[in-house]
Protein backbone atom coordinates (compact mmCIF):
# COMPACT_ATOMS: atom_id res chain seq x y z
CA UNK A 1 0.00 0.00 0.00
CA UNK A 2 1.17 3.45 -0.84
CA UNK A 3 2.04 5.39 2.27
CA UNK A 4 -0.26 8.37 2.57
CA UNK A 5 1.46 11.63 1.82
CA UNK A 6 -0.01 13.23 4.86
CA UNK A 7 1.66 11.07 7.47
CA UNK A 8 5.00 11.35 5.74
CA UNK A 9 4.64 15.11 5.69
CA UNK A 10 3.73 15.07 9.34
CA UNK A 11 6.88 13.23 10.30
CA UNK A 12 8.97 15.85 8.61
CA UNK A 13 7.35 18.68 10.46
CA UNK A 14 9.56 19.81 13.25
CA UNK A 15 8.33 20.59 16.69
CA UNK A 16 8.82 24.30 16.16
CA UNK A 17 6.55 24.30 13.13
CA UNK A 18 3.84 22.58 15.12
CA UNK A 19 4.30 24.95 18.02
CA UNK A 20 4.01 27.79 15.55
CA UNK A 21 0.72 26.43 14.27
CA UNK A 22 -0.54 25.88 17.79
CA UNK A 23 0.32 29.41 18.85
CA UNK A 24 -1.25 30.63 15.64
CA UNK A 25 -4.51 28.96 16.54
CA UNK A 26 -4.41 30.49 19.99
CA UNK A 27 -3.91 33.92 18.52
CA UNK A 28 -6.65 33.36 15.95
CA UNK A 29 -9.04 32.14 18.64
CA UNK A 30 -8.30 35.14 20.85
CA UNK A 31 -8.81 37.62 18.03
CA UNK A 32 -11.82 35.88 16.54
CA UNK A 33 -13.67 35.75 19.85
CA UNK A 34 -12.87 39.38 20.59
CA UNK A 35 -14.21 40.25 17.15
CA UNK A 36 -17.40 38.34 17.87
CA UNK A 37 -17.87 40.23 21.14
CA UNK A 38 -17.45 43.55 19.38
CA UNK A 39 -20.00 42.53 16.74
CA UNK A 40 -22.71 42.12 19.39
CA UNK A 41 -21.62 44.83 21.84
CA UNK A 42 -24.94 45.12 23.65
CA UNK A 43 -25.22 41.42 24.45
CA UNK A 44 -21.58 41.33 25.47
CA UNK A 45 -22.02 44.41 27.66
CA UNK A 46 -24.98 42.81 29.45
CA UNK A 47 -22.98 39.72 30.27
CA UNK A 48 -19.97 41.76 31.34
CA UNK A 49 -22.16 44.03 33.49
CA UNK A 50 -23.81 41.09 35.27
CA UNK A 51 -20.43 39.52 35.95
CA UNK A 52 -18.93 42.84 37.01
CA UNK A 53 -21.66 43.43 39.57
CA UNK A 54 -21.05 39.97 41.01
CA UNK A 55 -17.32 40.76 41.25
CA UNK A 56 -17.96 44.27 42.56
CA UNK A 57 -19.73 43.14 45.74
CA UNK A 58 -16.86 41.15 47.27
CA UNK A 59 -14.34 43.68 45.96
CA UNK A 60 -16.09 46.57 47.68
CA UNK A 61 -16.53 44.59 50.87
CA UNK A 62 -12.81 43.94 50.75
CA UNK A 63 -12.09 47.63 50.35
CA UNK A 64 -14.43 48.40 53.24
CA UNK A 65 -12.73 45.98 55.65
CA UNK A 66 -9.33 47.11 54.47
CA UNK A 67 -10.23 50.70 55.27
CA UNK A 68 -11.75 49.80 58.63
CA UNK A 69 -8.50 48.05 59.51
CA UNK A 70 -6.51 51.07 58.46
CA UNK A 71 -8.88 53.28 60.42
CA UNK A 72 -8.39 51.06 63.47
CA UNK A 73 -4.64 51.51 63.29
CA UNK A 74 -5.07 55.20 62.73
CA UNK A 75 -7.28 55.63 65.77
CA UNK A 76 -5.10 53.42 67.89
CA UNK A 77 -2.22 55.77 67.25
CA UNK A 78 -4.27 58.66 68.61
CA UNK A 79 -5.70 56.64 71.49
CA UNK A 80 -5.78 58.27 74.83
CA UNK A 81 -3.85 56.84 77.78
CA UNK A 82 -5.15 57.69 81.22
CA UNK A 83 -2.19 57.89 83.58
CA UNK A 84 -3.30 57.59 87.24
CA UNK A 85 -0.85 59.21 89.65
CA UNK A 86 -0.02 57.89 93.11
CA UNK A 87 -2.52 58.95 95.78
CA UNK A 88 -1.34 62.06 97.50
CA UNK A 89 0.37 63.59 94.48
CA UNK A 90 -0.82 67.12 94.20
CA UNK A 91 -2.16 68.81 91.12
CA UNK A 92 0.76 71.24 90.94
CA UNK A 93 3.23 68.34 90.71
CA UNK A 94 1.00 66.80 88.11
CA UNK A 95 1.06 70.00 86.08
CA UNK A 96 4.88 69.95 86.09
CA UNK A 97 4.88 66.34 84.93
CA UNK A 98 2.43 67.13 82.18
CA UNK A 99 4.58 69.94 80.86
CA UNK A 100 7.63 67.63 80.90
CA UNK A 101 5.81 64.90 79.05
CA UNK A 102 4.36 67.21 76.48
CA UNK A 103 7.91 68.06 75.47
CA UNK A 104 8.65 64.42 74.67
CA UNK A 105 8.72 63.38 71.05
CA UNK A 106 6.48 60.32 71.56
CA UNK A 107 3.70 62.36 73.16
CA UNK A 108 1.56 64.96 71.46
CA UNK A 109 -0.47 66.14 74.35
CA UNK A 110 -0.53 65.63 78.12
CA UNK A 111 -3.29 67.24 80.11
CA UNK A 112 -4.01 67.17 83.81
CA UNK A 113 -7.50 66.07 84.78
CA UNK A 114 -8.04 67.61 88.23
CA UNK A 115 -9.50 65.48 90.98
CA UNK A 116 -12.63 67.61 91.11
CA UNK A 117 -13.12 67.32 87.35
CA UNK A 118 -12.45 63.58 87.57
CA UNK A 119 -15.08 63.15 90.24
CA UNK A 120 -17.59 65.15 88.22
CA UNK A 121 -17.01 62.99 85.16
CA UNK A 122 -17.11 59.84 87.24
CA UNK A 123 -20.43 60.87 88.76
CA UNK A 124 -21.92 61.46 85.34
CA UNK A 125 -20.64 58.17 83.95
CA UNK A 126 -21.34 55.92 86.91
CA UNK A 127 -24.74 57.18 87.92
CA UNK A 128 -23.62 56.89 91.54
CA UNK A 129 -24.26 60.60 92.08
CA UNK A 130 -26.05 60.50 95.45
CA UNK A 131 -23.80 57.80 96.87
CA UNK A 132 -20.74 59.80 95.94
CA UNK A 133 -22.14 62.85 97.67
CA UNK A 134 -21.87 60.88 100.92
CA UNK A 135 -18.09 60.96 100.61
CA UNK A 136 -16.43 63.60 102.71
CA UNK A 137 -13.22 63.40 100.75
CA UNK A 138 -12.51 63.05 97.04
CA UNK A 139 -11.06 59.51 96.68
CA UNK A 140 -9.86 59.93 93.16
CA UNK A 141 -6.19 60.37 92.26
CA UNK A 142 -5.00 62.99 89.83
CA UNK A 143 -5.02 61.76 86.24
CA UNK A 144 -2.99 62.91 83.25
CA UNK A 145 -4.59 62.23 79.87
CA UNK A 146 -1.83 61.44 77.37
CA UNK A 147 -2.17 61.37 73.58
CA UNK A 148 0.66 59.48 71.90
CA UNK A 149 2.42 61.10 68.96
CA UNK A 150 1.06 60.16 65.50
CA UNK A 151 4.14 58.09 64.68
CA UNK A 152 3.27 55.73 67.53
CA UNK A 153 1.28 53.30 65.40
CA UNK A 154 2.14 49.76 66.27
CA UNK A 155 1.08 47.83 69.32
CA UNK A 156 4.70 47.39 70.48
CA UNK A 157 5.46 51.09 70.21
CA UNK A 158 2.40 51.82 72.28
CA UNK A 159 3.30 49.21 74.90
CA UNK A 160 6.78 50.62 75.05
CA UNK A 161 5.44 54.08 75.73
CA UNK A 162 3.06 52.80 78.41
CA UNK A 163 5.63 50.73 80.32
CA UNK A 164 7.94 53.73 80.23
CA UNK A 165 5.26 55.87 81.82
CA UNK A 166 4.49 53.27 84.47
CA UNK A 167 8.11 53.26 85.62
CA UNK A 168 7.92 56.91 86.63
CA UNK A 169 7.69 57.12 90.46
CA UNK A 170 4.70 59.42 90.59
CA UNK A 171 2.69 57.09 88.36
CA UNK A 172 0.45 54.50 89.99
CA UNK A 173 -1.01 52.76 86.93
CA UNK A 174 -2.25 53.50 83.40
CA UNK A 175 -5.26 52.56 81.40
CA UNK A 176 -5.48 52.44 77.64
CA UNK A 177 -8.92 52.98 76.29
CA UNK A 178 -9.15 50.09 73.84
CA UNK A 179 -12.76 49.02 74.08
CA UNK A 180 -13.68 50.61 70.78
CA UNK A 181 -10.59 49.07 69.15
CA UNK A 182 -11.63 45.58 70.22
CA UNK A 183 -15.10 46.17 68.90
CA UNK A 184 -13.72 47.38 65.61
CA UNK A 185 -11.49 44.34 65.39
CA UNK A 186 -14.44 42.03 66.01
CA UNK A 187 -16.38 43.82 63.30
CA UNK A 188 -13.50 43.49 60.86
CA UNK A 189 -13.25 39.76 61.62
CA UNK A 190 -16.95 39.35 60.99
CA UNK A 191 -16.74 41.27 57.74
CA UNK A 192 -13.77 39.21 56.63
CA UNK A 193 -15.70 35.99 57.16
CA UNK A 194 -18.68 37.45 55.31
CA UNK A 195 -16.28 38.41 52.55
CA UNK A 196 -15.24 34.80 52.07
CA UNK A 197 -18.77 33.47 51.99
CA UNK A 198 -19.93 36.25 49.72
CA UNK A 199 -16.98 35.67 47.40
CA UNK A 200 -17.78 31.99 47.08
CA UNK A 201 -21.46 32.62 46.41
CA UNK A 202 -20.75 35.34 43.87
CA UNK A 203 -18.01 33.33 42.17
CA UNK A 204 -20.67 30.69 41.60
CA UNK A 205 -22.86 33.47 40.19
CA UNK A 206 -20.11 34.55 37.81
CA UNK A 207 -19.71 30.94 36.65
CA UNK A 208 -23.44 30.69 35.97
CA UNK A 209 -23.56 33.93 33.99
CA UNK A 210 -20.57 33.13 31.81
CA UNK A 211 -21.65 29.49 31.49
CA UNK A 212 -25.05 30.54 30.22
CA UNK A 213 -23.58 32.99 27.73
CA UNK A 214 -21.18 30.34 26.43
CA UNK A 215 -24.05 27.86 26.21
CA UNK A 216 -25.83 30.26 23.87
CA UNK A 217 -22.67 30.66 21.81
CA UNK A 218 -22.40 26.89 21.52
CA UNK A 219 -26.03 26.62 20.43
CA UNK A 220 -25.42 29.26 17.79
CA UNK A 221 -22.41 27.42 16.47
CA UNK A 222 -23.92 23.96 16.58
CA UNK A 223 -23.48 23.38 12.83
CA UNK A 224 -19.95 24.67 12.87
CA UNK A 225 -19.02 22.40 15.76
CA UNK A 226 -20.60 19.45 13.96
CA UNK A 227 -18.51 20.11 10.85
CA UNK A 228 -15.38 20.58 12.94
CA UNK A 229 -15.97 17.17 14.49
CA UNK A 230 -16.42 15.63 11.06
CA UNK A 231 -13.16 16.97 9.69
CA UNK A 232 -11.24 15.62 12.69
CA UNK A 233 -11.09 18.44 15.22
CA UNK A 234 -10.23 17.38 18.74
CA UNK A 235 -12.40 18.46 21.64
CA UNK A 236 -9.55 20.68 22.79
CA UNK A 237 -9.53 22.47 19.46
CA UNK A 238 -13.28 23.03 19.51
CA UNK A 239 -13.18 24.13 23.13
CA UNK A 240 -10.40 26.68 22.67
CA UNK A 241 -12.33 29.61 21.18
CA UNK A 242 -15.03 29.25 23.82
CA UNK A 243 -12.41 29.38 26.55
CA UNK A 244 -11.06 32.57 25.02
CA UNK A 245 -14.56 33.96 24.88
CA UNK A 246 -14.99 33.21 28.59
CA UNK A 247 -11.60 34.71 29.34
CA UNK A 248 -12.56 37.95 27.59
CA UNK A 249 -15.84 38.21 29.47
CA UNK A 250 -14.03 37.55 32.75
CA UNK A 251 -11.22 39.97 32.02
CA UNK A 252 -13.55 42.77 30.93
CA UNK A 253 -15.82 42.31 33.93
CA UNK A 254 -12.79 42.26 36.26
CA UNK A 255 -11.60 45.55 34.81
CA UNK A 256 -15.10 47.03 35.03
CA UNK A 257 -15.43 46.00 38.69
CA UNK A 258 -11.99 47.41 39.41
CA UNK A 259 -12.93 50.73 37.81
CA UNK A 260 -16.16 50.91 39.81
CA UNK A 261 -14.30 50.29 43.07
CA UNK A 262 -11.81 52.97 42.14
CA UNK A 263 -14.62 55.42 41.45
CA UNK A 264 -16.28 54.60 44.77
CA UNK A 265 -13.00 55.23 46.60
CA UNK A 266 -12.56 58.57 44.89
CA UNK A 267 -16.09 59.56 45.83
CA UNK A 268 -15.61 58.42 49.43
CA UNK A 269 -12.49 60.50 49.88
CA UNK A 270 -14.56 63.68 50.01
CA UNK A 271 -16.62 62.83 53.13
CA UNK A 272 -13.55 61.15 54.63
CA UNK A 273 -11.63 64.39 54.28
CA UNK A 274 -14.42 66.30 55.98
CA UNK A 275 -14.60 63.80 58.80
CA UNK A 276 -10.84 63.70 59.36
CA UNK A 277 -10.72 67.47 59.28
CA UNK A 278 -12.98 67.65 62.32
CA UNK A 279 -10.36 65.58 64.16
CA UNK A 280 -7.60 67.82 62.78
CA UNK A 281 -6.06 64.94 60.90
CA UNK A 282 -5.85 63.28 57.48
CA UNK A 283 -7.24 59.94 56.41
CA UNK A 284 -6.65 58.54 52.93
CA UNK A 285 -9.32 56.12 51.77
CA UNK A 286 -7.45 53.06 50.52
CA UNK A 287 -8.20 51.74 47.03
CA UNK A 288 -7.44 48.19 45.89
CA UNK A 289 -3.73 47.46 46.23
CA UNK A 290 -1.71 46.01 43.34
CA UNK A 291 -2.10 42.44 44.59
CA UNK A 292 -5.84 42.79 45.18
CA UNK A 293 -6.23 44.40 41.74
CA UNK A 294 -4.42 41.53 40.05
CA UNK A 295 -6.51 39.09 42.06
CA UNK A 296 -9.76 40.78 41.04
CA UNK A 297 -8.98 41.04 37.33
CA UNK A 298 -7.12 37.74 37.12
CA UNK A 299 -9.79 36.04 39.21
CA UNK A 300 -12.44 37.38 36.85
CA UNK A 301 -10.60 35.97 33.86
CA UNK A 302 -10.03 32.63 35.62
CA UNK A 303 -13.72 32.38 36.51
CA UNK A 304 -14.61 33.21 32.91
CA UNK A 305 -12.40 30.40 31.64
CA UNK A 306 -13.66 27.94 34.24
CA UNK A 307 -17.32 28.75 33.60
CA UNK A 308 -16.89 28.38 29.89
CA UNK A 309 -14.97 25.12 30.33
CA UNK A 310 -17.84 23.68 32.35
CA UNK A 311 -20.37 24.86 29.75
CA UNK A 312 -18.38 23.40 26.86
CA UNK A 313 -17.89 20.05 28.57
CA UNK A 314 -21.55 19.81 29.37
CA UNK A 315 -22.97 20.92 26.03
CA UNK A 316 -20.51 19.20 23.73
CA UNK A 317 -21.25 16.06 25.71
CA UNK A 318 -25.00 16.37 25.16
CA UNK A 319 -24.42 17.20 21.49
CA UNK A 320 -22.40 14.02 21.03
CA UNK A 321 -25.01 11.99 22.84
CA UNK A 322 -27.79 13.37 20.65
CA UNK A 323 -25.99 12.76 17.39
CA UNK B 1 -8.22 -0.93 3.32
CA UNK B 2 -11.80 -1.09 4.55
CA UNK B 3 -13.16 -4.36 5.87
CA UNK B 4 -16.57 -5.18 7.34
CA UNK B 5 -16.88 -8.47 9.24
CA UNK B 6 -20.45 -9.59 9.94
CA UNK B 7 -21.55 -6.11 10.88
CA UNK B 8 -24.99 -5.46 12.29
CA UNK B 9 -26.35 -2.04 13.13
CA UNK B 10 -29.54 -1.77 15.09
CA UNK B 11 -31.30 1.47 15.94
CA UNK B 12 -33.49 0.78 18.97
CA UNK B 13 -36.42 2.70 17.50
CA UNK B 14 -36.05 1.54 13.85
CA UNK B 15 -34.70 -1.99 13.98
CA UNK B 16 -31.75 -3.34 11.99
CA UNK B 17 -30.33 -0.85 9.50
CA UNK B 18 -27.48 -3.19 8.51
CA UNK B 19 -27.71 -6.95 8.66
CA UNK B 20 -24.73 -9.27 8.75
CA UNK B 21 -22.69 -7.18 6.38
CA UNK B 22 -19.26 -8.42 5.22
CA UNK B 23 -17.08 -7.04 2.47
CA UNK B 24 -13.59 -5.80 1.83
CA UNK B 25 -12.44 -2.83 -0.17
CA UNK B 26 -8.84 -3.04 -1.31
CA UNK B 27 -6.46 -0.14 -1.03
CA UNK B 28 -6.75 2.05 -4.10
CA UNK B 29 -10.08 0.53 -5.09
CA UNK B 30 -13.02 2.65 -6.23
CA UNK B 31 -16.50 1.29 -5.50
CA UNK B 32 -20.10 2.46 -5.65
CA UNK B 33 -22.73 1.77 -3.05
CA UNK B 34 -26.32 1.69 -4.29
CA UNK B 35 -29.72 0.72 -2.97
CA UNK B 36 -33.14 2.19 -2.27
CA UNK B 37 -33.57 5.03 0.14
CA UNK B 38 -33.33 3.65 3.66
CA UNK B 39 -31.26 0.65 2.50
CA UNK B 40 -28.47 1.55 4.90
CA UNK B 41 -25.91 3.32 2.68
CA UNK B 42 -25.40 6.31 4.94
CA UNK B 43 -25.26 4.12 8.01
CA UNK B 44 -22.51 2.03 6.41
CA UNK B 45 -20.45 5.13 5.64
CA UNK B 46 -21.07 6.55 9.10
CA UNK B 47 -19.69 3.38 10.65
CA UNK B 48 -16.43 3.92 8.79
CA UNK B 49 -16.21 7.54 9.97
CA UNK B 50 -17.12 6.46 13.50
CA UNK B 51 -20.17 8.66 13.62
CA UNK B 52 -21.88 5.39 14.55
CA UNK B 53 -20.66 2.22 16.23
CA UNK B 54 -21.72 -1.25 15.05
CA UNK B 55 -24.10 -3.24 17.25
CA UNK B 56 -22.26 -6.43 16.33
CA UNK B 57 -19.27 -7.33 14.18
CA UNK B 58 -16.09 -5.49 13.31
CA UNK B 59 -15.13 -2.61 11.05
CA UNK B 60 -11.45 -2.39 10.12
CA UNK B 61 -9.80 0.55 8.40
CA UNK B 62 -6.22 0.15 7.30
CA UNK B 63 -6.03 -3.07 9.41
CA UNK B 64 -7.07 -1.09 12.48
CA UNK B 65 -10.09 -2.47 14.31
CA UNK B 66 -12.28 0.53 15.00
CA UNK B 67 -13.78 -1.04 18.13
CA UNK B 68 -10.30 -0.80 19.67
CA UNK B 69 -10.12 2.92 18.97
CA UNK B 70 -10.61 5.03 22.11
CA UNK B 71 -12.88 8.10 21.71
CA UNK B 72 -10.01 10.54 21.98
CA UNK B 73 -8.39 8.98 18.88
CA UNK B 74 -11.49 9.50 16.75
CA UNK B 75 -10.35 12.92 15.47
CA UNK B 76 -7.10 11.41 14.20
CA UNK B 77 -8.99 8.58 12.57
CA UNK B 78 -11.26 11.05 10.76
CA UNK B 79 -8.27 12.92 9.38
CA UNK B 80 -7.45 9.76 7.42
CA UNK B 81 -10.84 10.04 5.71
CA UNK B 82 -12.17 12.62 3.32
CA UNK B 83 -15.92 12.77 3.80
CA UNK B 84 -18.32 14.28 1.28
CA UNK B 85 -22.01 14.78 2.02
CA UNK B 86 -25.08 15.36 -0.11
CA UNK B 87 -25.82 18.61 1.70
CA UNK B 88 -22.09 19.43 1.62
CA UNK B 89 -21.97 20.71 5.25
CA UNK B 90 -20.20 23.97 4.36
CA UNK B 91 -19.97 26.74 6.93
CA UNK B 92 -22.10 29.60 5.57
CA UNK B 93 -20.21 32.40 7.31
CA UNK B 94 -16.76 31.32 6.13
CA UNK B 95 -15.24 31.87 2.73
CA UNK B 96 -14.58 29.05 0.29
CA UNK B 97 -10.91 29.22 1.23
CA UNK B 98 -11.64 28.96 4.95
CA UNK B 99 -14.05 26.08 4.43
CA UNK B 100 -11.53 24.10 2.45
CA UNK B 101 -8.76 24.94 4.93
CA UNK B 102 -10.71 23.57 7.90
CA UNK B 103 -9.25 20.02 7.94
CA UNK B 104 -5.74 21.48 7.80
CA UNK B 105 -6.43 24.03 10.52
CA UNK B 106 -7.76 21.38 12.89
CA UNK B 107 -4.75 19.20 12.08
CA UNK B 108 -2.50 22.02 13.28
CA UNK B 109 -0.83 23.20 10.08
CA UNK B 110 0.77 26.59 9.67
CA UNK B 111 -0.78 29.27 7.50
CA UNK B 112 1.90 28.93 4.88
CA UNK B 113 1.36 25.22 4.37
CA UNK B 114 -2.39 25.72 4.44
CA UNK B 115 -2.37 28.40 1.74
CA UNK B 116 -0.48 26.20 -0.70
CA UNK B 117 -2.58 23.10 -0.11
CA UNK B 118 -5.92 24.88 -0.21
CA UNK B 119 -5.10 26.52 -3.53
CA UNK B 120 -3.94 23.21 -4.94
CA UNK B 121 -7.20 21.55 -3.87
CA UNK B 122 -9.34 24.39 -5.22
CA UNK B 123 -7.40 24.22 -8.46
CA UNK B 124 -8.15 20.49 -8.74
CA UNK B 125 -11.88 21.11 -8.56
CA UNK B 126 -11.62 24.19 -10.78
CA UNK B 127 -12.74 26.74 -8.23
CA UNK B 128 -9.59 28.71 -7.58
CA UNK B 129 -11.28 31.95 -8.60
CA UNK B 130 -13.94 31.54 -5.89
CA UNK B 131 -11.42 31.49 -3.06
CA UNK B 132 -12.91 34.53 -1.34
CA UNK B 133 -16.57 33.83 -2.11
CA UNK B 134 -19.09 32.81 0.52
CA UNK B 135 -20.79 29.45 -0.12
CA UNK B 136 -24.21 31.09 -0.48
CA UNK B 137 -23.07 32.81 -3.67
CA UNK B 138 -22.21 29.48 -5.33
CA UNK B 139 -24.36 27.12 -7.39
CA UNK B 140 -25.18 23.59 -6.19
CA UNK B 141 -22.47 21.99 -8.29
CA UNK B 142 -19.90 24.53 -7.16
CA UNK B 143 -20.79 23.98 -3.50
CA UNK B 144 -20.41 20.27 -3.97
CA UNK B 145 -16.98 20.80 -5.50
CA UNK B 146 -15.98 22.96 -2.54
CA UNK B 147 -17.02 20.04 -0.34
CA UNK B 148 -14.85 17.74 -2.44
CA UNK B 149 -11.90 20.12 -2.22
CA UNK B 150 -12.29 20.12 1.57
CA UNK B 151 -12.38 16.31 1.59
CA UNK B 152 -9.18 15.95 -0.41
CA UNK B 153 -7.18 18.92 0.84
CA UNK B 154 -5.44 16.92 3.56
CA UNK B 155 -4.71 14.18 0.98
CA UNK B 156 -6.42 11.40 2.90
CA UNK B 157 -5.92 7.82 1.69
CA UNK B 158 -9.68 7.19 1.79
CA UNK B 159 -12.59 9.21 0.44
CA UNK B 160 -16.18 8.49 1.45
CA UNK B 161 -18.99 10.22 -0.41
CA UNK B 162 -22.66 10.03 0.56
CA UNK B 163 -24.83 10.80 -2.48
CA UNK B 164 -22.54 13.61 -3.63
CA UNK B 165 -24.57 14.19 -6.79
CA UNK B 166 -27.98 13.84 -5.20
CA UNK B 167 -29.00 17.41 -6.03
CA UNK B 168 -27.17 17.79 -9.32
CA UNK B 169 -28.23 17.38 -12.95
CA UNK B 170 -26.66 14.56 -15.03
CA UNK B 171 -24.12 16.84 -16.68
CA UNK B 172 -22.74 18.14 -13.36
CA UNK B 173 -22.92 14.65 -11.88
CA UNK B 174 -20.73 13.30 -14.65
CA UNK B 175 -18.19 16.03 -13.90
CA UNK B 176 -18.13 15.05 -10.24
CA UNK B 177 -17.61 11.38 -11.07
CA UNK B 178 -14.80 12.32 -13.45
CA UNK B 179 -13.21 14.16 -10.54
CA UNK B 180 -13.45 11.03 -8.38
CA UNK B 181 -11.75 9.03 -11.13
CA UNK B 182 -8.83 11.43 -11.00
CA UNK B 183 -8.38 10.70 -7.29
CA UNK B 184 -8.67 7.00 -8.05
CA UNK B 185 -5.87 7.42 -10.61
CA UNK B 186 -3.50 8.66 -7.91
CA UNK B 187 -4.20 5.72 -5.62
CA UNK B 188 -6.94 6.97 -3.28
CA UNK B 189 -9.48 4.44 -2.01
CA UNK B 190 -13.04 5.64 -2.74
CA UNK B 191 -16.45 4.46 -1.57
CA UNK B 192 -19.33 6.43 -3.09
CA UNK B 193 -22.99 6.00 -2.19
CA UNK B 194 -25.14 7.07 -5.16
CA UNK B 195 -28.43 6.80 -7.01
CA UNK B 196 -26.94 7.69 -10.39
CA UNK B 197 -27.32 4.18 -11.84
CA UNK B 198 -27.08 5.38 -15.47
CA UNK B 199 -23.70 6.96 -14.92
CA UNK B 200 -22.07 4.29 -12.79
CA UNK B 201 -23.22 1.47 -15.10
CA UNK B 202 -21.07 2.98 -17.79
CA UNK B 203 -18.04 3.07 -15.51
CA UNK B 204 -15.78 0.05 -14.95
CA UNK B 205 -15.95 0.01 -11.16
CA UNK B 206 -17.27 -2.29 -8.48
CA UNK B 207 -20.89 -1.78 -7.49
CA UNK B 208 -22.32 -2.98 -4.16
CA UNK B 209 -26.09 -2.99 -3.82
CA UNK B 210 -27.77 -2.85 -0.44
CA UNK B 211 -31.36 -3.91 0.12
CA UNK B 212 -32.94 -3.48 3.54
CA UNK B 213 -29.55 -3.54 5.20
CA UNK B 214 -28.26 -6.63 3.39
CA UNK B 215 -25.61 -6.75 0.69
CA UNK B 216 -27.78 -7.99 -2.16
CA UNK B 217 -25.31 -7.80 -5.01
CA UNK B 218 -21.60 -7.12 -5.29
CA UNK B 219 -19.83 -6.97 -8.59
CA UNK B 220 -16.37 -7.36 -7.09
CA UNK B 221 -14.44 -8.35 -4.00
CA UNK B 222 -15.38 -11.60 -2.25
N1 LIG C 1 -29.73 7.89 13.79
C1 LIG C 1 -30.70 7.04 13.45
N2 LIG C 1 -31.63 6.70 14.33
C2 LIG C 1 -32.60 5.83 14.00
N3 LIG C 1 -32.72 5.25 12.82
C3 LIG C 1 -31.81 5.54 11.88
C4 LIG C 1 -30.75 6.46 12.14
N4 LIG C 1 -29.99 6.55 11.03
C5 LIG C 1 -30.56 5.74 10.12
N5 LIG C 1 -31.64 5.13 10.62
C6 LIG C 1 -32.49 4.15 9.94
O1 LIG C 1 -31.66 3.19 9.34
C7 LIG C 1 -32.13 2.84 8.06
C8 LIG C 1 -31.04 3.08 7.04
O2 LIG C 1 -30.86 4.46 6.90
P1 LIG C 1 -29.73 5.11 5.98
O3 LIG C 1 -28.45 4.45 6.28
O4 LIG C 1 -29.79 6.57 6.14
O5 LIG C 1 -30.23 4.71 4.54
P2 LIG C 1 -29.82 5.30 3.12
O6 LIG C 1 -28.65 6.20 3.32
O7 LIG C 1 -29.48 4.11 2.31
O8 LIG C 1 -31.00 6.02 2.60
C9 LIG C 1 -33.38 3.65 7.84
O9 LIG C 1 -34.49 2.83 8.15
C10 LIG C 1 -33.25 4.78 8.79
O10 LIG C 1 -34.52 5.21 9.22
MG1 LIG D 1 -28.45 8.23 2.98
Amino acid sequence: MKKPLRSRARQQRSLSVRLDAWLGHHRDSALLTLQRLSKAPLAAAMTVAAMAVALLLPASLYVLTDNLKALGGYWEGSAAISVFLQPGIEETTAADLATQWQARSDITRAQVVSRAQGLKEFREYSGLGVALDQLTENPLPVVIAVNPAPQIISETQLTHLITGLEQITEVDFTRLDTEWARRLQALVKLLERALWLLSLALAAGVLLVVGNTIRLEIENQRDEIEVMHLVGATTGFIRRPFLYSGAWYGLLSGVAAWAMVWLAVVLMQIPADRLAESYQSVFHVRALGPLASVLLIGGGAALGILGSWIAVEHHLGTMRARR
Amino acid sequence: MIRFERVWKRFPERGDALKDLSFELASGEMAFLTGHSGAGKSTLLRLIGLMERPSRGQVLVNRMNLSDLPPRKIPHHRRQLGMIFQDHHLLPNRTVFENVALPLVVAGMTRKEIGKRVRAALDQVGLLRFERALPITLSGGEKQRVGIARAVVARPPVILADEPTGNLDPELSREIFALFERFHDVGVTLLIATHNIDIIERMPYRVMRLHDGRLEADSGGW
